[in-house]
């Protein structure tokens, strides 16, 4: 198998891209009011928002473009890591709320709760929660795949399940008793750390943390796919029967990059929530998570640089769309989800190849065309 | 629950009929009567009414019934009286005979105040005692002891006319309830009362017997005691019932939406997303079909059933043709190119159609109630949607397994390249496979339009639940999603009871996920030589 090094000429050029744009975003929102260059707080809360899908997709594509694991369920962990984030920051208004209660959120209030439930012990330490928006994708993530791998749940049937799993998430959520708001979610957060949400200033410095997620992110990514686990990652993918024969524990390998990815996902869901200022069961709704893939097959799967633009240009289209022509946003999304897929197997990030004829595999490696399971099941 | 809101329609009827079946032979009425029906003044009208009373017959019920719903009018300039129906008509009070629509302005409404409403109420509900048909009888006998007006001596006088066996039952579950709680009674009537309520079982009878078991006479008390017991026992099996007839039934729809997607998911290996819209689109054929035949809405549901096959199982055959042909050994990616048909359609639809829900109607032959004992009925449309989906389960499945079409869908299923090298058309088995599975979704929102309300996201509620069913059943499988469908309807409506409906979904959602681990080819795998895993 071919070596792949860390920072090939993809990598140091997406990097560099991002971080410039990031910066040039930071320093025009800092411009005084007047100038012509300034970059209002929504704007720059909106492309934070970005950023935080990108992290998303990046996550989606480690699992789908390297191990050949398809989620159909990966907005379940940034929604959980959205709720932790949302947690801390509803004990945050403390008595600023509209019933003034200095402990309880304002919905516990409203349900006549007499105290927090257990799990919500500790959400008042910014430093235990950052922990916990580690932790419980994580553990979220491990629960759920370690037996489906290890009983070989595999192809289409593990994105099903993964599919079932949000679902299952979105119906509990929505319920009041589970303590998260209902079908309000968890909002009217005023502040982080003591610094005001609606201050700019805020605003590009959260900005700043999720363009900063994302490219540790991305390079983290590379890191895994440039060692040997990745290479390992890609055989499961090609060929997960024979990797296994070979000596490999397939379902380990693929526990370690599900894991990993859902807790990435994890974090920028965390990091979602404060810039947006709500979190709701909206996420875990098996829709969201399936237009996160779609961004990934756009993109251009099996890059992850690919993901990243993919995030980014479906939802600049969905902004655009949803303001201008909100008919239309559900056909355009439609017909991007059928003419990516026939017509660009290898999506955005492949177009300069088709176009230039450079053999495919020599930027970076190409997904085979044929799923693991559909090879080998003969069908 | 049922029992009241049988009670309901049945009043409606006690009340709305006697306005449009009046007619027939003339009324004749005394001068005095009619004076007192024309007066401007309400109090006048008790004498006529009390006249109306007194006169047999079908006419002078529909007199009672409509100066009972104000739909009785007089001309003021000729003393006319004229009814007015709720569809505009007119006809003439007295004969009964149709009337050239009336100026609004000459009619003045003959109004009733609330005791002689009271008194109209009770006399149409006399008239409905008397009635020839037992239903009308049934009907009218709830609705007397609904308003605990009945006393012992008009049930015992309705007792002796009456023939038909469930009013007789009725009366008297009444009567013994009544002489059970009549302080007046002896042990001995009180006893025989008591044997009586625990196997007629009249509405309330929990509740007397309940207050007889503090009965200072101990026999009174254990009988009561005893009673009790066994209506509790009859109630409690009758729950069970209903709750095993919900399931059952929840069962038939998860079936019905999982037949198509076993078909295409199990069979061609192809994960069809936008099955749920195919769903949506059979439900909204019925519509379609109800705007094109209007008034006749049986037949309507019934042309739907084809109808839906036809544009479920073209559209189906389209996508197959168009998109799903060149995905082939990408099941991944055939779920992505899918999932964007199905938002397309959504979204088709709520343009083109309307965003709201589409009113279906139900045709008479789906809405009425089959009781079987006495706190045990069952919904007719249920029932029909059972029997439904066990024929269009026999019908697919006969198609797979006994002719030339089904054994050639089922060689290419197996192995393709040799299926080819024996002469099957394997692209044209496709198609007619993919279009027979999309079909049946068709068919499938027929019977969901009939349940649920009709609106764009129709096919979303159904999608995640259907794929569960296919996976639990066994890929592939046909035996195995009815089987799976049947069980997981089951073991949702038994577990509604204990823990609330959206829990009960979250726990079966679970409990698949975790069976997939034990099973991950579900209840009935496929058996094979091949290697793989």
């Amino acid at each position: 198998m071919r070596e792949e090094r860390l920072w090939d000429r993809a990598t140091i050029l997406v990097t560099g891209a991002t971080a410039l744009a990031c910066s040039l975003v930071v320093v025009c929102s800092l411009l005084p009011p007047g100038s012509p260059l300034h970059i209002g707080g929504y704007t720059v809360g909106l492309l934070g928002k970005y950023l935080c899908f990108a992290l998303l997709a990046l996550s989606i594509d480690l699992i789908w473009g390297y191990a050949g694991i398809l989620s159909l369920g990966h907005g379940a962990f940034f929604g959980l890591g959205g709720y932790v984030a949302g947690m801390y920051l509803m004990r945050e208004i403390g008595s600023r709320g509209v019933y003034g209660n200095p402990i309880l959120p304002d919905f516990m209030v409203f349900l006549n709760w007499k105290g927090l439930p257990w799990y919500w012990w500790g959400s008042d330490s910014f430093a235990f929660i950052c922990l916990l928006i580690l932790l419980v994708p994580g553990l979220a993530a491990f629960v759920f795949a370690w037996p489906a791998f290890r009983s070989r749940v595999s192809g289409v049937y593990l994105s099903i399940i993964t599919q079932a799993m949000t679902y299952a998430l979105m119906l509990a959520f929505f319920r009041n008793e589970m303590g998260f708001g209902g079908n309000n979610g968890l909002t009217d957060f005023k502040s982080l750390l003591g610094f005001s949400l609606q201050s700019e200033k805020t605003i590009t410095a959260l900005f700043c943390a999720s363009a900063l997620a994302l490219i540790a992110g991305f390079l983290l990514c590379r890191l895994i796919v440039a060692s040997r686990l990745g290479r390992v990652f890609v055989a499961v993918r090609d060929a997960e029967s024979r990797a296994r024969f070979m000596g490999y524990r397939v379902e380990d390998v693929k526990l370690a990059a599900f894991v990993f990815s859902a807790i990435l996902a994890g974090i920028a869901g965390a990091l979602y929530v404060p810039q947006v200022g709500i979190i709701n069961p909206g996420v875990f709704s098996p829709l969201f998570s399936v237009e996160m893939v779609v961004c990934v097959a756009l993109g251009g799967r099996g890059r992850l640089y690919g993901a990243i633009l993919g995030a980014l240009a479906v939802n600049f289209a969905k902004t655009w769309f949803t303001t201008a022509l909100p008919e239309v946003w559900l056909f355009f999304l439609g017909a991007l989800f059928v003419l990516v897929t026939l017509f660009l197997p290898h999506g955005l990030a492949g177009l300069p190849e088709r176009l230039m004829r450079i053999p495919a595999g020599k930027i970076a490696p190409a997904p085979k065309a044929g799923e693991p399971t559909g090879a080998e099941d003969g069908r | 629950m049922s029992f009241r809101r049988r009670t309901l329609f049945w009043l409606f009827l006690l009340v709305f009929l006697p306005a449009q079946t009046a007619g027939g032979s003339e009324l004749r009425l005394e001068p005095e009567t009619l004076q007192a029906l024309r007066s401007s003044r309400v109090a006048d009208r008790n004498p006529a009414i009390e006249a109306l009373g007194r006169i047999d017959g079908e006419a002078a019920t529909g007199l009672l019934g409509a100066l009972l719903d104000g739909a009785l009018y007089v001309d003021k300039e000729d003393g006319t009286l004229l009814i007015l129906s709720e569809d505009g008509q007119s006809r003439d009070a007295l004969s009964g005979a149709g009337l050239a629509s009336p100026d609004k302005t000459r009619l003045r409404k003959v109004g009733t105040n609330n005791s002689q409403r009271e008194i109209l109420l009770s006399l149409l509900s006399a008239r409905r005692l008397r009635h020839p048909d037992a239903d009308a009888r049934q009907a009218a006998v709830e609705a007397l002891l609904e308003r605990g007006q009945a006393d012992k001596d008009l049930l015992y006088s309705l007792l002796r006319d009456e023939t038909a066996p469930e009013v007789r039952q009725r009366l008297e579950g009444a009567l013994a309830l009544l002489r059970a709680r009549d302080p007046a009674s002896t042990p001995e009537e009180i006893l025989d009362a008591v044997r009586l309520l625990a196997d007629n079982a009249p509405p309330n009878a929990g509740q007397v017997l309940e207050n007889l078991r503090k009965a200072a006479d101990p026999a009174v008390a254990a009988a009561a005691e005893k009673a009790l017991y066994n209506l509790r026992v009859s109630a409690e099996r009758a729950s069970m019932l209903e709750t095993l007839f919900f399931g059952l039934s929840l069962g038939s729809v998860l079936v019905l939406t999982s037949i198509g997607l076993a078909v295409t998911f199990g069979v061609m290996g192809v994960i069809n997303m936008a099955h749920g819209e195919l769903v949506m689109l059979g439900a909204y054929t019925v519509w379609g079909m109800q705007r094109l035949l209007p008034g006749q809405p049986g037949a309507a549901l019934l042309l739907s059933i084809p109808a839906a096959f036809l544009v479920s199982g073209s559209i189906g055959a389209l996508l197959e043709r168009g998109i799903i042909r060149h995905l082939y050994g990408r099941p991944l990616e055939t779920l992505l190119a899918t999932f964007g048909v199905s938002l397309i359609l959504q979204q088709a639809v709520r343009t083109l159609i309307s965003p709201m829900n589409r009113a279906v109607e139900s045709p008479a032959f789906m809405s009425g109630m089959l009781h079987i004992t006495r706190n045990f009925s069952l919904t007719s449309n249920r029932i029909y949607i059972l029997c439904f989906c066990l024929c269009v389960f026999a019908l697919i499945y006969l198609i797979m397994h006994k002719t030339r079409l089904g054994l050639e869908v089922r060689a290419v299923t197996q192995n393709r390249p040799i299926a080819r090298t024996m002469g099957v058309n394997a692209p044209a088995v496709d198609t007619f496979t993919f279009a027979l599975g999309s079909g049946v979704a068709g068919m499938a929102g027929v019977a969901l339009s009939q349940l649920t309300n009709v609106g764009p996201n129709l096919g979303q509620g159904y999608i995640v639940d259907s794929f569960m069913v296919v996976v639990f059943g066994g890929v592939g499988n046909l035996r195995g999603t009815l089987c799976g469908g049947l069980i997981l309807g089951l073991a949702n409506k038994l577990l509604e009871p204990a823990s609330g409906a959206m829990l009960a979904k979250i726990i079966l959602l679970a409990g698949v996920i975790l069976f997939m681990q034990a099973k991950p080819k579900g209840l009935f795998p496929e058996r094979g030589r091949a290697a793989e895993n």
